[in-house]
């Protein structure tokens, strides 16, 4: 194939941000905010992406809490979350696994997800890993949870989860993911054994789109530039951006 | 102003201080640091604003450290911090989990001298039922509308490092302005920075914006590099082989003790 598969995830997780006013990206996370300037640009400026991390691409001036305080107020349309676990109702733990807090494994915890899962009308899981492992049946700490009872306020939840063989779109009703695609290479069946929750089907589950020829060019252009201030790794390893 | 150094600094933390400390990407004062390390503090009380990094894994592995606060540690690109993840293993330290805006929140209610603030979200999370601080109350202005409220955390010292102060202890801190709120909730806070400029910051309306004013600040020492091997906003960047050195020294103690002690060998490491 003739796109990488971060490529392939930047212009796909892109896609699900076209038409939105604001996308916050947090620490740690290139190929969502790769996805974030993907769409800015597509968007001919009119989307405003804050990355943190990054001093040209973020327009705070009110420091660690103003990402916080703008999210509670509703102007950011979309965020990222990740998880060392995720399971079937899209409940996420950042913090440990085991019994915590004497966990066997920790990690850093839990940042900012217990709020902005709330107030960020779309948020949008990314694990880059695929396995049983991390996608498990029942997470072992809830930094942040999937959904909540009816009288909690809660403009915000999960949108989709991208991983790194497939794209789930989860049913905030049923409180469940339906398969939406799987990236070229991999298929339904292995999805399912990969899996540690069960998940719906979409009616047809076709194959991730491959990258439009307009939107890699973008990707491997002037967005892999933008990123590579805040991630030259990424730019240089994924996306052979400088030096 | 009499001559401070990063252990004269030092010296004004007791034991048994809660300290709120910033992000390694923000103003960390690691002269002041390695000072309390040097002194050996004991059963300090560590707020992350809102995440920990190398600051509060040194002060751990030193074993200065009682209880951490934070929403997140880790040393970031470098991965885990070593000694808060072995001093949770060894059950030496007291972990007081949290999400960013609930610190951010709890220091803007001591900010005003109020005793609690609400924050939405959170509740259903883990992190309620192990922080029994935290209260989740019927919002009095709604109907069925349960809203959870942190209380006010006035830490004891704000400990922070910034590119410059003047002579009355006006530091400006730019657009850090985690590093303004830490100040403003903290009962005493403590400032280490890069020089002592001439003339007066809240002189001029577009350094003042940015400058905390002397009336929060206790003491200012003057101690050029003193977040290496930290970065500094606007001045330079973090040492990124310092700090992976650091990751890897620290995943045994023997390490650290060896890291520490060669930190700890030449004088100025300690602001002596």
């Amino acid at each position: 194939m003739s796109a990488r598969l971060e490529e392939l995830l930047v212009v796909a997780i892109a896609g699900m941000l076209d038409g939105l006013g604001h996308v916050a990206v947090g620490a740690a996370s290139p190929i969502p905010g790769a996805a974030a300037l993907l769409a800015r640009e597509r968007s001919g400026g009119r989307l405003r992406v804050s990355l943190l991390g990054s001093e040209r691409h973020s327009a705070f001036t009110d420091g660690g809490r103003e990402l916080f305080d703008c999210a509670g107020q509703g102007r950011i349309d979309a965020f990222f979350l990740g998880g060392a676990q995720i399971d079937g109702e899209a409940n996420i733990n950042l913090v440990g696994v085991g019994d915590y807090p004497r966990s066997k494994v920790r990690f850093p915890g839990s940042f900012g997800s217990a709020y902005m899962y709330f107030v960020v009308p779309r948020v949008i899981l990314f694990a880059l890993e695929h396995s049983r492992r991390n996608l498990v049946p029942r997470v072992d700490f809830v930094s942040a949870p999937g959904s909540s009872p009816p009288n909690v306020y809660r403009p915000g939840g999960p949108h989709a989860l991208v991983t790194g063989k497939a794209i789930f779109e989860f049913d905030r009703a049923r409180r469940r993911f339906r398969l939406c695609s799987v990236h070229p290479g991999h298929d339904v069946d292995e999805v399912r054994a990969e899996t540690g929750f069960d998940f719906d089907l979409a009616p047809e589950v076709p194959s991730t789109p491959e990258p439009d020829a307009v939107s890699l060019a973008l990707v491997r252009g002037s967005v892999g530039a933008a990123i590579a201030e805040t991630y030259p790794g990424f730019a240089r390893r994924v996306l052979g951006i400088g030096g | 102003m009499t001559a401070e150094s990063a252990a004269t600094l030092a010296a004004r933390v007791p034991d048994g201080a809660c300290i709120a400390l910033a992000p390694d990407y923000s103003g960390c004062s690691i002269a002041t640091i390695l000072a309390l390390a040097a002194r050996g503090a004991r059963e300090l009380h560590l707020v992350a604003v809102p995440q920990l990094g190398f600051q509060g894994d040194v002060l751990i592995g030193a074993g200065c450290v009682g209880i951490v606060e934070a929403a997140a540690v880790s040393l970031g690109e470098q991965g885990a911090a070593p000694r808060f993840q072995a001093a949770l293993r060894a059950g030496t330290i007291e972990m007081r989990d949290a999400t960013c805006p609930a610190i951010h929140a709890a220091l803007q209610a001591a900010e005003k001298g109020a005793p609690f603030m609400p924050l939405r979200g959170v509740i259903g999370s883990d992190l309620v039922p192990n922080r029994p601080d935290w209260k989740v109350i019927d919002n009095p202005f709604g109907v069925d509308d349960p809203v959870l409220v942190v209380p006010a955390l006035a830490p004891d010292v704000a400990l922070l490092h910034a590119p410059m102060a003047d002579r009355e202890g006006n530091v400006w801190i730019g657009i850090r302005r985690e590093l303004m709120l830490m100040a403003h909730a903290a009962r005493r806070t403590l400032v280490t920075v890069e020089e002592i400029v001439d003339g007066r910051l809240l002189d001029d309306p577009a350094l003042a914006a940015g400058t905390i004013p002397a009336l929060y600040v206790e003491a200012v020492a003057c101690v050029p590099a003193g977040a290496r091997p930290n970065g500094l906003f606007g001045r330079y960047p973090p040492d990124r082989a310092a700090l992976a050195a650091y990751a890897e020294m620290a995943r045994t103690e023997e390490g650290f003790a060896a890291w520490l002690g060669r930190q700890l060998a030449t004088p100025e490491a300690v602001g002596a």
